[in-house]
């Protein structure tokens, strides 16, 4: 028999193993009682699903102590297992509305009017039809209630009434997210942050600007075009997307290779907690060492445990030399090696580094109006999208032909465009950035959002199209610089089945080489159970503690981001042939009661009242 | 046939200009400039000419001070053969840009002179039809279409405020561009390398025995005034009165 105790460097394996399941069993209703709860397990907060095999409920035995196996109490282990369904797929097939949150009533909405005036209170369907669906078409909510608040301190009287009521709440900014995290699942409240839009201050001589989480990142950014300021961010969606909202979702963009990551950027946020506590981490500081970074919590927390209401934000200066090449070349490893040359003669100016493919382009000119092929003559795979950014155009422009000249030399490139004006420049980015919209109108898009180690970048997307053959388009594009690839299927419509080809598969690839599943667009509703494929489960833990703290009672967009559900059964693996009758044992001595988090997945339960036998395909 | 290209380096089209404080000019220190979008059309013509086999050479003309290099370097970038750069640091204005013009085409005879109607920074749509008089050369302006014929001649159809005219004129003729003629290329990186290697020729206005003083002198330069938001009126009788004394129209 296999050695049951696993080091945290193969829980990865093991989480491969145990998310390959298939088959799901209802766990009996004894169950509720270990817990010391009188809800039972089985209720309408929970799923179930026949199993589709032949698992038949059998004896559970522990296996005997041998060497390496820590001995663990077998009457307090944690069986952590939830049930993984095909938890992407569109629409909410598979959560059911938690029964603990309160329904909206009248008096709800009249003291919501009461705190925010008439304005300030949408009820109408038709004005929440766009509020209720994302970006994608993908996830539509039904929600009753929309909110816009217009201060902070009605963000917390609304929160502080939703905190006593039990109203689940979802934070929204331009609903350009495209993993469902900014629409309510069921029922959910609304608050749309839109109208708190005021830029607060700019200080010329450090470049920090201080804002409202509700403006648009355009309007910040032409905000400090004429101050000669840019901001350290820009995505494709900046037309719409809100500050806060980026900041929410640690949102990456085309100038994370230069500017980094938002976590770098935004010196002070002030955030309104669950209860309705306003957290004013406003700091405008470069340096402050003072206890614990609590900003860095919340940016990237998906509105879970908090509402960002007010952003500091470091702009870096606007250089006026920008230049921009649209480059072909045969095949990845000719992008790989590009890359490192244009690291190396590029230095400091280099700001952007995208790929594309070939079928990436094709979608692009199809679709996208006013999109002109930069390179007409030639047919080659790939093409890169390089940009400097510095102070000296002479200098840049030196550089730049200096690394293009080698570039071809050595065969890396095999012909490429140089932009010779802006609105040339603006025509390649409008390629690259008119990926996402082409590929929406050329079908039902599914889109995965991986940070993969470099080399194995494309070789998935290669997998996947093997895999797929004709039943859909898969492109491939990505930030390169960052190691982030955009994989994109197009298919004709959505389908649960489909997904099925698709899912599991291309997060366990991406979990083999150690990659994220989610590397800039988070976890939101579509990825909400796919944390283990990137994160140990005493991360996930240690993530659940905080949303306990900062949220006991969940009501900040439920249902997304963490795994955490009220789905308590067990799942059985289906086994090959040759499977080892194998527990996983989960000695976990922080969970040594029956009490659970605020929205509870980690269950004490014991042997005795599991009365299956998990059987466990370790590969 | 050779034919020649005149190009000017202006402040690039997407980019928010300011007027300076001391209301002498426009702003232009650490702007981005590039070539005028009229000029890359005319090049782009001219070169579509060569392709087609109608033309040898296509040679680019820029006039203005050392910066020009780079614009000619573009224009070599996207296809030309070679390029002359008429350096002079005096202030261009059309007519001397177009006497000079003159005198670069008397020594390059050209079979036509492609230029763009108008440059965007000053809007002058002068120089082409100063040019043709100088030469005395038949010209076409706002040409939307340009078709050679076979004997010796061209055929352009101009856009005018009535709608299109077409015109045919015997060679040598001076053509300007207008935008729906066609859609310049981009500089390909083959080409961008080949065009470090054409030649640039340097010539000075005293060369070409042309005086380019110009005949008068910007006193001022100012933004043009902010329009004011409009105001509802109530009343026919208010009408009248604010136009009476407020806009003193009546």
């Amino acid at each position: 028999m296999k050695s049951l105790w696993r080091n945290s460097h193969d829980w990865r394996r093991l989480g491969w193993a145990v998310q390959r399941g298939k088959t799901i069993v209802q766990a009996p209703a004894s169950l509720g009682s270990a817990r010391g709860s009188s809800r039972p397990l089985r209720d309408e907060g929970s799923c179930v699903r026949k199993s589709q095999s032949r698992v038949v409920p059998r004896e559970l035995y522990v296996s005997d102590a041998r060497p390496g196996v820590p001995q663990v109490d077998r009457w307090r282990v944690c069986c952590t297992f939830h049930r993984r369904g095909y938890g992407s797929a569109p629409g909410d097939t598979q959560v059911y509305r938690d029964k603990r949150y309160a329904e909206l009533k009248d008096a709800d909405i009249m003291h919501f009017r009461q705190i925010l005036g008439e304005k300030g209170v949408v009820t109408d369907r038709d004005d929440l039809d766009w509020a209720n669906t994302d970006w994608m078409h993908k996830y539509r909510g039904h929600s009753q209630l929309l909110l816009r608040p217009q201060t902070t301190q009605q963000v917390s009287e609304i929160l502080q009434y939703c905190h006593a009521g039990r109203l689940a709440v979802v934070p929204q900014g331009g609903n350009t997210g495209l993993v469902g995290g900014s629409v309510p699942v069921f029922d959910e409240v609304i608050l749309n942050l839109g109208a708190m839009n005021k830029i607060l201050s700019f200080d010329e001589a450090s470049g920090i600007l201080v804002c409202e989480a509700g403006c648009i990142l355009e309007t910040l950014d032409n905000y400090l075009k004429s101050r000669g300021h840019t901001m350290p961010l820009d995505l494709g969606a900046k037309g719409s997307c809100q500050i806060g909202g980026n900041v929410s979702t640690n949102a990456g963009g085309l100038r994370l290779l230069r500017y980094g990551s938002l976590h770098g950027n935004v010196l002070g946020l002030e955030v309104v907690l669950a209860d309705g506590t306003v957290l004013d981490l406003l700091g405008t500081l470069r340096k402050d060492n003072t206890g614990y970074d609590l900003k860095q919590i919340f940016i990237g927390a998906e509105g879970t445990l908090g509402v960002v209401t007010k952003v500091s934000v470091l702009t870096p200066p606007k250089l006026a030399s920008v230049n921009v090449g649209f480059l072909a070349c045969e095949d990845y490893a000719s992008c790989q090696k590009t890359f490192a040359e244009a690291k190396k003669q590029l230095g400091e100016i280099l700001s952007a580094f995208e790929f594309l493919d070939r079928h990436s382009l094709e979608v692009v000119l199809k679709h996208l109006d006013g999109a002109r092929d930069p390179l007409p003559d030639s047919k080659e795979s790939f093409y890169l999208l390089v940009e400097t950014t510095g102070s000296n155009q002479t200098h840049d422009k030196e550089k730049l032909d200096a690394f293009l000249e080698s570039a071809l030399e050595k065969e890396l490139i095999k012909d490429g465009a140089v932009a010779q004006d802006i609105s040339q420049a603006g025509s390649f980015w409008k390629i690259r950035e008119g990926i996402a919209e082409s590929t929406a109108k050329a079908g039902a898009v599914y889109k995965y959002d991986l940070a993969l180690p470099l080399k194995d970048l494309y070789s998935l997307v290669e997998d996947m199209r093997e895999r797929l053959r004709d039943s859909a388009t898969v492109i491939g594009f990505g930030h390169m610089g960052d190691g982030n690839l955009h994989l994109s299927i197009v298919a004709p419509s959505y389908d649960d089945k489909f997904v099925s080809q698709i899912e599991p598969y291309v997060y366990e690839r991406t979990a083999a080489v150690n990659g994220s599943v989610s590397a800039e667009h988070g976890l939101g509703f579509m990825k909400a159970k796919a944390i283990y494929y990137s994160k140990p489960p005493a991360a996930v833990q240690v993530m659940a503690g905080f949303k306990d703290l900062l949220d006991p009672n969940g009501i900040l967009n439920p249902y997304k981001v963490l795994p955490i559900g009220r789905e308590k059964l067990i799942q059985v693996v289906d086994a090959f042939e040759n499977a080892v009758p194998l527990l996983l044992l989960w000695p976990t001595a922080s969970v040594k009661t029956t009490k659970t988090f605020g929205t509870p997945n980690f269950e004490v339960t014991s042997f005795d009242q599991i009365r299956h036998r998990c059987r466990l395909s370790w590969t | 046939m050779k034919i020649l290209v005149a190009v000017k380096r202006v402040i690039d089209y997407a980019v928010k200009i300011r007027v300076k404080p001391d209301k002498t000019g426009v702003e232009m220190n650490n702007v981005k400039m590039s070539m005028n979008p009229f000029c890359e059309i005319a090049l782009e013509e001219a070169l579509r000419i060569k392709e087609a086999g109608k033309a040898s050479e296509v040679v680019v003309v820029s006039m203005g001070g050392p910066q020009c290099v780079e614009t000619l370097r573009t224009g070599l970038a996207m296809g030309a053969d070679s390029a002359i750069h008429v350096s002079t640091d005096t202030p261009l204005y059309p007519l001397a840009v177009a006497k000079l013009l003159c005198a670069v085409a008397s020594r390059e005879q050209p079979q036509i002179l492609l230029l763009g109607k108008q440059a965007i920074d000053d809007d002058a749509n002068q120089t082409g039809q100063m040019v043709a008089g100088l030469l005395q050369w038949p010209q076409a302006t706002f040409a939307s279409k340009v078709a050679l014929g076979d004997k010796s001649d061209v055929t352009v159809e101009r856009e005018v405020d009535g709608g299109l005219e077409t015109l045919r004129l015997q060679l040598p003729a001076v053509i300007t561009t207008d935008l729906r003629l066609n859609e310049p290329r981009y500089a390909t990186l083959p080409n961008i390398m080949k065009a470090k290697k054409k030649k640039i020729s340097s010539i000075t206005p005293e060369e070409l025995k042309v005086d380019i003083q110009p005949d008068f002198m910007i006193l001022e330069v100012v933004e043009p005034a902010k329009r004011k938001g409009g105001v509802m009126v109530s009343s026919v009788d208010e009408l009248v009165d604010k136009l009476k004394n407020e806009a003193h129209v009546i």
